[in-house]
């Protein structure tokens, strides 16, 4: 019940009344707050912030920024097929990079394939997120017989490697679906794989916190005026909830990037005209051995850099939101 | 030679912002045999003290100024190492919750073995002769069984005997307690008072009591030193320092303990502030009276429709034979369930416009009753019926919520009751939005403008969020919301147990002036039979879920009935000795 004194005292100086809006002083509170001085005070995470930002702006304006456009067939000419990096004999400059086997230029593809990663990452994330969050609020705030089925299929999901969900996603969808029409919906087939072999995580973590915001005083009060449970959820449980989910959403971003490439690299992704960077990886594969490594280290650095950053940025954000780290 | 003595002692924690001063310019003596007292309200600095005397400062505390010695010798000057034998070894320690100052993964006996062999260098057979001797003393019965229990299975009054064993394992000189009492019932607070007094004598111990409750100071203290942000305002021989207190704080602390004896027009508050801008809280309580919800929306719009009223002056509230199980052990079988019956049986009724009292230790199921009357929980047995109609036969959610609208309720933790995203503004008009009671965006501002001010917050409230204020703060912004849809009936559960006693009295007295403003009537809960005194027409005592006796306010107090009133009673600090020079004037 009691505070130990040096707590109290700390939490007395805030002056009530004097933290109005207004658009100076709330970029003065920016720049006073904790996580903004934990965020300066580490230069790793500074750096994985700049990196992840020039990764998802490059990503973003690939089409104004590349030099070339590498999956438009017309642009291609197959005399400037292998050219290696520019700062080694026989590149040239306009293809900093080098070029792969159909004289695409590797930047430009690596500019475009980060486009497709972080867009795939991104959605299925963001699908993740919308269906362990729901079942997760649902599981936690009615608990019973509802909680114990939800959680059960959890249960089971999480005996399979997520590589294999979206593996099984993948292949049945395959099968189901004609196939002129796979081009067209691989995007929307990998997000859904990803997403569903994510979701469980998401679920687990928002139903431990709704059972423990749900015994909370303030959704009795709600309860006691007389909301609907489904109001409650939505109105006080959920924002309540949703910080450990920024968290998880920023690391399971590097995952959702990594499983994509896993399953581009082994052919079952997105088409070869819609490379993203595991696609990438795996067509220069196939050159690693007779000499041509350029087209296949540069997308995987490229990955590595984008994964570790987005990483970097998520443990922070975990150490910092932490009350129990701090 | 004092055992211990602290001089001019100062303790920082150094920031970003600059350094905070927990501790100032604090001395104090501690003779062997003698119980000092160290009170104050939260903030006030006294746990830092202690911290600070046991090196247990949490970082980035640290001691920059003053000295203290054990026996003369300098801790400051100590090594670490030197310091950790001196705790547990010359220097005991009992803390707030039982629960966490013992592992549950070992035995009692395996702890208190543990702790004396590393302590004193007994052999195993010897070490456990001593904790069954120690087990003993504190006076746990069968210790040789008791010796191979885990913690569990103690109950709290017994885990804090087990603690207080742990900290006499190794013969110590000094006993540190810090708020031993606060998560304990008064019945058990009683006996671990008595222990505490029993060793002190016994054993020559010095023991510095930190708490924020007068009645254990009263109790069992023989010195007591009173803080205040930080610094010590006075100190003396207990009887001296409540009986006539010479400073201004000490003064108006004393002043704002609710009386037992006698029943109050208006709780005393503490006028005392040293730098008012510091807290709101402290400050003299707001004018209450530039706002009135009597003849302001609130009657125009909520005029209660009158077919809703009992006509024969019957009662508002009927609590009929309600009984609540809570399962405690699941199974798909159903003769392998176990439950825990937390209300058994209650019946009560309340009248328009009174306070009715529900008294009792904890998990006696007085929490479980208000919870039962406002839907929270739906009852396995009984009925309660609000103005006549039985709420818990109502199906449709049209008409009960007209009901909801009429009762609302004040919680325990102002902490827990305000949702920490949302915006004062917001949490106060959401019964109003929801229940569709204002036109316009401007009224419901408006409404909640003048809630606040009638609270006694300031308008601007509306826009921040609950973090910036204070506890206090908080359950005024609590009882806002509860007013919001104009109730009729108001539930209090234990709305001052988590606030100090300066804020209780200004918090008590809001609920007083809109009880009789608004001509509400409250069922208001309390394990503080004090302040259940000052509040209430009508008094419940509840034990182990029944309602064992009800009572006018005054004939519990004068000629209580039922024995187990008769122990509570007798278990109250009595507080003779207080100081209540100039309290006199507000008797009625």
């Amino acid at each position: 019940m009691e505070p130990s004194g040096a707590e109290a005292t700390t939490a007395s100086p805030r002056p009530p009344g004097t933290a109005t809006g207004g658009a100076a002083s709330r970029r003065q509170r920016v720049l006073e707050s904790d996580i903004y001085h934990s965020f300066r005070s580490s230069p790793a995470t500074v750096a994985a912030a700049v990196v992840t930002t020039l990764a998802v702006l490059g990503a973003v304006l690939a089409p104004l920024i590349a030099p070339h456009t590498p999956f438009e067939p017309v642009t291609l000419s197959l005399s400037d097929a292998f050219l290696p990096p520019a700062w080694i004999e026989g590149g040239r400059p306009e293809f900093l990079l080098g070029t792969d086997g159909q004289g695409r230029d590797i930047l430009s593809a690596i500019l475009y394939g980060a486009r497709i990663s972080l867009l795939v990452g991104f959605c299925a994330v963001a699908f993740a997120v919308i269906i362990g969050v729901a079942l997760g609020l649902v599981a936690g705030y009615f608990g019973g017989v509802v909680d114990g089925v939800i959680m059960r299929i959890a249960d089971v999901q999480l005996t399979f490697p997520a590589i294999l969900v979206a593996l099984l996603v993948d292949g049945l969808v395959r099968a189901v679906l004609p196939r002129d029409l796979h081009a067209d919906i691989a995007l929307f087939v990998v997000v859904f794989a990803i997403g569903i072999s994510t979701w469980v995580q998401y679920a687990r973590t928002v139903r431990g916190s709704t059972m423990v915001e749900k015994s909370k005083e303030y959704v009795q009060a709600a309860q006691v005026t007389g909301l609907p449970p489904a109001l409650i959820v939505a109105r006080h449980v959920l924002p309540n909830v949703l910080g450990p989910v920024l968290v998880i959403a920023t690391i399971g971003l590097a995952l959702a990037i990594i499983i994509e490439a896993t399953l581009s690299f082994l052919g079952l992704g997105l088409s070869a005209t819609e490379a993203s960077l595991g696609t990438l990886i795996r067509i220069g594969n196939d050159f690693l051995f007779s000499g041509e490594w350029w087209i296949t280290i540069f997308p995987s650095a490229a990955l590595i850099v984008i994964v570790l950053s987005v990483n970097i940025v998520g443990d922070w954000l975990r150490d910092v939101l932490n009350p129990k780290l701090r | 030679m004092p055992l211990l003595a602290v001089e001019d002692l100062r303790v920082e924690f150094p920031s970003r912002r600059g350094a905070v001063v927990a501790v100032e310019r604090m001395s104090l003596q501690v003779e062997p045999g003698e119980i000092l007292g160290v009170v104050g309200e939260s903030g006030a600095g006294k746990s830092t003290i202690g911290n600070a005397i046991l090196g247990l400062l949490e970082p980035p505390g640290e001691v920059t100024g003053g000295r203290m010695r054990l026996d003369g010798r300098d801790l400051g000057a100590l090594a670490e190492v030197e310091r950790k034998k001196l705790r547990g070894g010359r220097i005991g320690m009992i803390f707030q919750d039982p629960l966490t100052s013992l592992n549950p993964l070992y035995t009692v006996g395996r702890q208190l073995v543990e702790t004396i062999r590393t302590h004193l260098g007994l052999t195993e057979s010897e070490a456990e002769a001593r904790a069954i001797h120690l087990l003993d003393q504190v006076g746990i019965e069968e210790p040789r069984v008791r010796l191979r229990h885990y913690p569990h299975q103690f109950s709290g009054g017994m885990r804090q005997r087990v603690v207080i064993a742990l900290a006499l394992c190794a013969d110590p000189e000094l006993l540190i307690a810090d708020e031993p009492t606060t998560a304990l019932d008064v019945s058990i607070q009683a006996q671990i008072l008595d222990l505490i007094r029993d060793l002190c004598r016994e054993r020559r111990l010095g023991v510095i009591l930190i708490t924020h409750n007068m009645g254990v100071i009263a109790d069992v203290t023989d010195r007591v030193s009173v803080m205040y942000r930080g610094r010590l305002v006075e100190s003396g021989p207990t009887e001296e320092v409540l009986g006539a207190p010479r400073h201004p704080y000490t003064k108006s602390l004393i002043g704002a303990i609710p009386r037992p004896d006698v029943k109050v027009a208006r709780f005393p508050t503490i006028g005392y502030v040293e730098d008012a801008d510091a807290d709101g809280d402290a400050g003299p309580e707001p004018s209450s009276e530039s706002v009135s919800l009597r003849d302001g929306w609130f009657e125009r719009r909520w005029g209660v429709p009158s077919d809703d009223l009992p006509s024969d002056g019957g009662p508002l509230v009927e609590v009929d034979g309600v009984s609540m199980d809570f399962l405690i052990v699941r199974s798909m079988l159903r003769w392998r369930r176990r439950m825990f019956t937390a209300v058994d049986a209650v019946s009560f009724s309340i009248r328009p416009g009174e306070v009715f009292g529900l008294v009792g230790e904890s998990g006696s199921g007085k929490s479980t009753i208000a919870r039962i009357i406002t839907g929270i929980y739906r009852p396995t047995g009984g009925r309660v019926a609000f103005a006549g109609n039985a709420l818990t036969t109502i199906r449709d959610p049209r008409r009960l919520r007209r009901f909801r609208q009429q009762m609302q309720m004040i919680f325990q933790d102002p902490y827990a009751s305000l949702n920490p995203r949302m915006r004062v503004r917001d949490i106060v008009a959401e019964p109003v939005r929801f229940h569709g009671l204002t036109e316009s965006r401007t009224e419901t501002e408006a409404i909640v403008g003048d809630l606040l001010e009638r609270v006694g917050l300031e308008r601007g409230a509306a826009v921040r969020f609950p973090h910036e204020f204070s506890g206090g703060q908080r359950q005024r912004i609590s009882i806002a919301r509860a007013l919001a849809t104009g109730p009729r009936f108001l539930i209090c559960d234990e709305p001052t147990s988590a606030l100090d006693v300066s804020i209780q009295a200004q918090i008590l007295n809001l609920l007083k002036d809109l009880q009789e403003e608004m001509g509400l009537t409250m069922l208001f809960i309390s394990h503080d039979l004090p302040v259940i005194r000052q509040m209430c027409d009508r008094i419940g005592v509840m034990r182990h879920g029944r309602l064992v006796e009800v009572a006018e306010s005054e004939d519990l107090f004068e000629r209580p009935r039922h024995e187990y009133t008769r122990t509570l009673l007798d278990l109250m600090p009595k507080l003779e000795i207080l100081s209540r020079e100039g309290l006199d004037v507000g008797i009625g």
